[in-house]
């Protein structure tokens, strides 16, 4: 158990050089307020694979249910989230800050939904139950990403965010083998599995609310003052850095397909047994786990924009192995996987810190919402996109087709992200 | 909260974690349990006894035991003129099973050391396997052809998103005289109104054989489902009818026993047990009013024999084909029949 204290962290440096040191100190130490935070993801990822993994098992042998069309409500629920996730940016902004509340409400709302699904036994009211899940998810990725980034000091910002993506995927990697376990110890014991999950995801509400400050007591910036109307979605893009990076998460996101696809993809091209298939998730997220980090100092040393970019051609680097033919060895798929797992590593937290650099803290909440909806909007479009190419050429020329767009949309990337010469401050610039 | 002290912060901490796994602990406890009471017979129900099934003994209904003891989930046998008499368990432990003409086909769990995996062992009349097969999801549905040559499984796969929804079906086609393996039917040419059809969003489950080629299937795609007639050599799925899920071919494959989608059906509970007559694509109902979620079987040219809920989990009922009669409770705590020794 990682504990903060804000009081530990510096106050606002008042010299250069104070600022200077501070800042080295801030890039070799995670603060406590972001290790806080990655706890909170860690133990709410545990709850949450936990149901995710057990639920098609639920559903089939302990409700009998039929899950097809389940997915059918997916672009619904991708929608509304992408909604939601603004709102939740925009609400946290308010009144000076209140990223703490907005963050304890979605966490809240989720862990809610887990005893909840003790109760509900059809379809419906457990896809009710689930799109609340994801509800919560929505709301407070935003302020939890701001709170991240007011936490910790501009030059540690990647390797901070590095630090808090290995924490939420150590999560996601334990869900399920607890869950496992679980069941192991009681055969059909969902709902055993469900009052567990509800009770981890009780623990990371508790653990926010205790020790991740309200009123971060980090660093201030020293940032313009904002100006009232910028504090709308239409004033952020207004601001040039913001646009050109949220074009860039466009652009790149409209050209990566989907994991569902991208794991389709590979056991298809490599021919791997079916007993591969639900572990190749398991592949991206170690690489992603163990990298996340690292890739987070390298972003503060190189740039975060820069790697974000080079995170895009580990994914063309993934697409390439697929697309020629070598024949199937594990070893190829371990180097797929690898390299998706670096493309997450050296995109996902890193994208947060870029966007933390481009957006006044007053409106931190509201510009990370707006860069991660356009990527994740993006994302989504590819994938419907990706879909009907599958079904029209095959997964190779398909595959081939996203993989020139990418290399287009990456050398477009290039010059929207390089950083603007006029009003950069010094972590811009590096 | 932000007033308290570091201390009183770790204290109620620590006091809510003492709490909290205290719940989580009880729950599990619980759930543990009742797990191991079903591993005890129940007073009053079928009796149960170890002892050798073979699927080529004329006249017994072979089946996945459900009764709490020693023996529930284990293939079963009953002789099928008293299906109330004493059961002989087998020892092998299946989901999901079929058997025609001394083959069977088990889908089963195999319990890991990390995780549970699922596999589908072709099983010879004494019940030995010949070969098994990894599968990518949970078992949902099996079948052998009458000939005993070709085997089918469906698996619910749901693996290939993180932390999504999307559920999706993988039907699978084996020869066992050859040993080829078809993994996925979605890769056969699908043709509706004689046209080809491509879509991404094809699913295919529930196939019923009607010799070592040919057979029927469900295809969904577009949210509507079809009957579809399938051919084995040619690759091929040709839709034939709508609105028709987990098709089961009569003795004389003249009919189609299938769930039937109904409007008006709450959207829990929508199907019930119709019959198709292939010739004229007439639908009748059957005289089951309850909703039916499951591929039925002919347990002769004129009755069916399908899973309800029950006290167990699964009872099976019949009722006859031509939408006469009324449903009758056949066996209590049992799932997956196949009928031995049918001409």
């Amino acid at each position: 158990m990682y504990l903060a204290d804000s009081r530990t962290t510096p106050d606002a440096p008042g010299t250069a050089g104070r600022a200077q040191r501070a800042g080295r100190r801030a890039a070799a130490v995670v603060p406590g307020t972001v290790l806080a935070l990655g706890t909170v993801s860690l133990i709410t990822d545990v709850s949450s694979e936990m149901v995710t993994a057990v639920l098609p098992l639920y559903l089939v042998t302990g409700l009998r249910l039929s899950p097809l069309g389940f997915g059918l409500l997916d672009g619904v629920y991708n929608g509304a989230s992408a909604l939601v996730r603004l709102v939740g940016g925009r609400l946290s902004d308010r009144r000076g800050g209140s990223h703490k509340a907005v963050a304890t409400v979605g966490y809240g709302l989720s862990a809610v939904c887990k005893p909840l699904l003790l109760l509900v036994h059809s379809l419906p009211l457990i896809g009710a139950v689930l799109a609340a899940d994801r509800t919560g998810k929505g709301l407070r990725t935003a302020p939890r990403d701001a709170l991240i980034s007011l936490a910790s000091e501009p030059a540690g910002r990647g390797r901070a965010f590095g630090a808090h993506r290995a924490m939420d995927t150590a999560g996601a990697l334990l869900g399920p083998l607890v869950a496992f376990l679980i069941l192991r110890a009681a055969a059909d014991g969902y709902d055993a599995v469900f009052t567990v999950s509800g009770c981890v995801a009780a623990l990371g509400v508790l653990v926010l609310l205790l020790f991740v400050p309200g009123h971060h007591g980090g660093p201030r910036r020293t940032d313009a003052p904002t100006s009232r109307h910028e504090t709308h979605v239409r004033g952020l893009l207004r601001r040039p850095e913001v646009r050109r990076l949220t074009a860039c998460a466009v652009l790149l996101g409209l050209t990566t397909v989907s994991d569902s696809f991208l794991y389709l993809t590979l056991q298809r091209r490599l021919h791997l047994s079916e007993s591969w298939f639900p572990l190749l998730p398991l592949g991206t997220a170690a690489a992603f786990l163990l990298l996340a980090l690292p890739l987070g100092a390298v972003a503060d040393r190189v740039g975060r924009r820069r790697l974000f970019l080079c995170g895009h051609l580990a994914l063309l680097g993934a697409y390439g192995v697929l697309i020629v033919p070598a024949g199937g060895t594990p070893a190829l798929a371990c180097l797929v996987l690898v390299l998706h797992g670096s493309f997450y590593a050296a995109t996902d937290g890193v994208l947060a810190a870029a966007t933390a650099d481009a957006v006044p803290e007053a409106v931190r909440g509201s510009g990370l919402a707006v860069v991660q909806t356009g990527q994740a909007t993006a994302r989504f479009v590819c994938s419907i996109a990706f879909g009907a190419a599958w079904t029209a050429w095959g997964d190779r020329t398909a595959l081939g087709a996203a993989a020139a767009g990418l290399a287009v949309c990456a050398a477009a990337s290039v010059p929207l992200l390089r950083p603007a010469a006029p009003h950069t401050t010094q972590e811009d610039a590096r | 909260m932000a007033r308290l002290s570091r201390r009183n912060r770790l204290l109620v901490l620590v006091a809510a974690v003492l709490l909290l796994s205290g719940l989580a602990t009880a729950a599990t406890l619980h759930a543990a349990g009742r797990a191991a009471e079903k591993d005890r017979a129940q007073a009053g129900g079928p009796p149960v006894r170890s002892g050798t099934v073979t699927l080529d003994a004329p006249g017994r209904s072979v089946f996945r035991n459900m009764a709490w003891g020693p023996h529930r989930d284990e293939i079963t046998s009953v002789s099928t003129a008293d299906l109330g008499g004493p059961r002989t368990a087998s020892g092998i432990r299946c989901l999901r099973f079929h058997t025609a003409a001394g083959t069977g086909i088990c889908l089963q769990a195999v319990h890991g050391r990390l995780r549970d995996t699922y596999r589908a062992a072709v099983l010879d009349s004494h019940l030995r396997e010949l070969r098994h097969y990894d599968l990518a999801g949970v078992p949902t549905r099996a079948r052998v052809s009458p000939d005993g040559r070709s085997v089918a499984w469906t698996v619910f796969v749901s693996g290939d998103s993180y932390a999504g929804t999307a559920f999706s079906t993988r039907t699978s086609v084996l020869d066992t005289r050859t040993w080829t393996l078809d993994r996925d039917l979605e890769a056969y040419r699908f043709f509706l109104d004689d046209r080809l059809h491509r879509a991404s969003d094809l699913n295919v489950w529930g196939v019923t054989f009607a010799d070592a080629n040919r057979f029927y299937a469900t295809v969904a795609t577009g949210g509507k489902t079809y009957l579809v007639g399938g051919d084995r050599e040619a690759r091929t799925l040709h839709a034939l009818h709508t609105n028709v899920e987990c098709p089961s071919l009569s003795p004389d494959g003249t009919r189609i026993a299938y769930k039937k989608r109904v409007q008006g059906a709450s959207s829990d509970a929508p199907w019930r047990l119709y019959v198709l007559d292939l010739r004229t694509l007439r639908e009748s109902a059957t005289a089951e009013r309850r909703n039916v979620d499951d591929q039925a079987v002919w347990r002769d040219g004129h009755t069916l024999v399908y899973s309800l809920p029950g006290d167990y989990g699964s009872d099976l009922w019949t009722v006859p084909a031509d939408g006469s009669g009324k449903p009758a409770l056949a066996l209590k705590a049992a799932l997956a029949p196949a009928f031995t020794g049918r001409s």
